[in-house]
């Protein structure tokens, strides 16, 4: 017991050069990410900012009994979940035939210049593709509506953004646009890393360049988009707060109100502190449940290669 | 080469037309709505209300830039977005390092407690209104060290930069260590020098991060015209255009310093002036962007 006791101090002692290189790092995520923990007593009080966090009532469960009595918690909880699942679609169908298709092109000139332009929105903010998607959906002078109008597909232009109906799809096709070429990334790795010779044995063989897509090219990918798949689904509660707080407007809110867009506007917007942090709660235990499900589920199918 | 040609069927020819035909498609959907903004920008923005503006500016002006280029407080929250960047990608990377480099030493004492927590606030965390209040009480809510602080520890560049100390050879720091150096010698002078492509990945990911980020000025220092960032102000072009647009009374166009822009116009310029410097060192640096992702995809 002696011995070992002595044993830890004089390893710390002897490491205390690799302690000052973390701890105060080690310190400050302390505060920024696990204090914030402690702010959760909020959602069972009814905080009074001039009251203080000591002086305000202790409400027990009364701000969770409000949130699932309010009937725009469960909009934003649909919404959030709809758009989610939406997006998990389109961006894994989006990306993974986008790779396929790129992994075709045998100029490298070429592929090599699509791939470096389809990322390219993946760097911008979301305030400047917000700013794009205005402008090419604009109902005055948006290319899509001219275009839709000129081939007679509409009679008049749509003010797409304005119209609640056209928001589920509108995001998800956004991010699309934004993150396509990005999330490929990833899978064209991944087809680097099938033997070419399968290539070559399946074409002496006899087998097209379909028949070679399909019984090598995607069997190549698929523990990846397999981890990728579930990773994903443990993020559903996440649809993107920025862009969606950026491209909704008072008046597609039934269809664009998400559940942090909520919590900002029930929190900062009208003061209801308590009422948002049970809000901000239910929405990172239901995530943290997700995600940690998730990543036992990936680490037993990926032959222990877990994400983290 | 000898093989494809061997092997060319009507198959081949046809998936070929349809590769190159998706791939010029996603091109052009790609970079057509830039252009357009970028064309919407140089145009006199009473004739862009008219629409019809694709490619080309109709009546070609730098009016829209002398405009907005002419109100000093452009210039300050450019100020503001680059000390931002710089600061905040230099101090993130650096203490990333230090940590990277102390729980890639097998023999550290702390390393499998430290990943952890480190780890763990990958998967969770305390929500908008308990990190509000937490920034308040830390008196950081209208200062400038709400863009640094809050982000400095990051759980994904950590990883990143420890797996690619890993795969540096490890007898390098053994042997320092017979040499009688010390743990600060050994990091700043052998592992990091090393280290430097991927510091340079986590860098640029770090800076664009910091230029892109609205929502933070937005939440915490909106009352502070003086600490406003470029893509900010944008943010807030863009609602007031989107509140205005349900709003009747709302004029057309404003004249500012003797020159006649609309919000259109303001939008589209204020959009080309906060990318334009992503744009600009983009080609430059997207091999390194790339580099990056493909180590922080290796498993851990």
């Amino acid at each position: 017991m002696q011995s070992s006791k002595k044993g830890i101090w004089a390893t710390i002692y002897n490491q205390r050069q690799l302690i000052v290189l973390t701890f105060p790092f080690l310190i400050m995520v302390l505060i920024f990410n696990y204090f914030p923990l402690w702010g959760w007593l909020l959602a069972f009080k009814d905080y009074k900012p001039y009251l203080g966090f000591q002086n305000s009532e202790w409400v027990g469960f009364k701000n969770f009994a409000d949130l699932f009595s309010d009937v725009y918690f469960f909009q934003a909880l649909r919404n959030t979940l709809v758009i989610s699942c939406l997006k998990l679609i389109f961006n894994f169908l989006s990306s993974i035939t986008f790779a396929i298709l790129l992994n075709e092109i045998k100029n490298m000139l070429f592929k090599r210049t699509v791939q470096t332009i389809s990322y390219l929105p993946h760097f911008v903010s979301w305030v400047v593709a917000a700013n794009i998607v205005y402008t090419v959906l604009s109902p005055d002078y948006g290319i899509i509506n001219e275009l839709l109008v000129k081939f007679h597909i509409l009679k008049e232009p749509i003010n797409f953004l304005g119209e609640p109906q056209y928001f589920w799809f509108i995001a998800p096709i956004t991010e699309v646009w934004k993150e396509m070429g990005w999330n490929a990334i990833i899978y064209l790795a991944a087809m680097t890393n099938i033997d070419p010779q399968l290539y070559e044995a399946a074409s002496i063989d006899g087998a097209g360049r379909l028949k070679r897509i399909w019984y090598i090219t995607l069997p190549g990918i698929l523990p990846t988009v397999k981890i990728l798949l579930i990773m994903n689904v443990g993020w559903i509660l996440n649809a993107g707060f920025e862009q969606m707080y950026l491209l909704q407007r008072p008046s597609t809110l039934d269809y664009s109100d998400i559940l942090e867009t909520y919590i900002l506007r029930y929190g900062i917007g009208s003061g209801r502190w308590s009422y948002a942090t049970a809000a901000g709660i239910f929405n990172s235990v239901v995530s943290l449940i997700l995600v940690t499900t998730a990543n036992r589920i990936a680490s037993k199918i990926g032959e222990g290669e877990r994400v983290f | 080469m000898q093989t494809s040609a061997k092997y060319r069927t009507t198959e081949d020819l046809v998936i070929d037309i349809v590769v190159y035909t998706v791939m010029i498609i996603v091109m052009i959907a790609t970079l057509y709505p830039f252009w357009n903004i970028l064309a919407i920008s140089l145009n006199d923005a009473l004739d862009s209300i008219r629409g019809g503006i694709y490619l080309w500016p109709r009546k070609f002006t730098l009016n829209n830039y002398r405009v907005i280029l002419s109100n000093p407080d452009i210039y300050h929250a450019t100020l503001i977005s680059v000390l931002r960047a710089v600061i905040g990608s230099l101090t993130n990377v650096l203490s990333c390092l230090m940590v990277a480099y102390a729980i890639s030493r097998k023999d550290y004492i702390f390393r499998r407690f430290i990943s952890k927590v480190i780890v763990f606030t990958m998967y969770f965390s305390g929500g908008l209104i308990p990190t509000y209040l937490l920034m308040k009480n830390l008196h950081l809510v209208g200062t400038f060290w709400v863009y640094i602080l809050p982000g400095m520890v990051s759980a994904f560049n950590i990883i990143v930069i420890r797996s690619y100390i890993d795969g540096l050879p490890q007898s390098l720091i053994e042997s320092a260590k017979i040499d009688g150096a010390s743990e600060y010698r050994i990091l700043f002078q052998i592992i990091m020098p090393l280290c430097l492509p991927v510091l340079a990945t986590v860098t640029l990911w770090v800076a664009v991060g910091q230029w892109n980020a609205w929502f933070d000025t937005f939440l915490y220092n909106s009352g502070k015209p003086e600490l406003s960032t470029l893509q900010f102000e944008l943010q807030k072009i863009l609602q007031s255009v989107q509140s205005a647009s349900t709003n009747p009374d709302f004029s057309a166009s404003l004249t500012s310093s003797g020159r006649t822009v609309t919000p259109t116009a303001i939008r589209a310029t204020m959009t080309v002036v906060a990318t334009l410097p992503i744009l600009f060192v983009y080609p430059f640096l997207q091999r390194y962007f790339i580099h990056g992702l493909t180590i922080g995809s290796i498993k851990e």
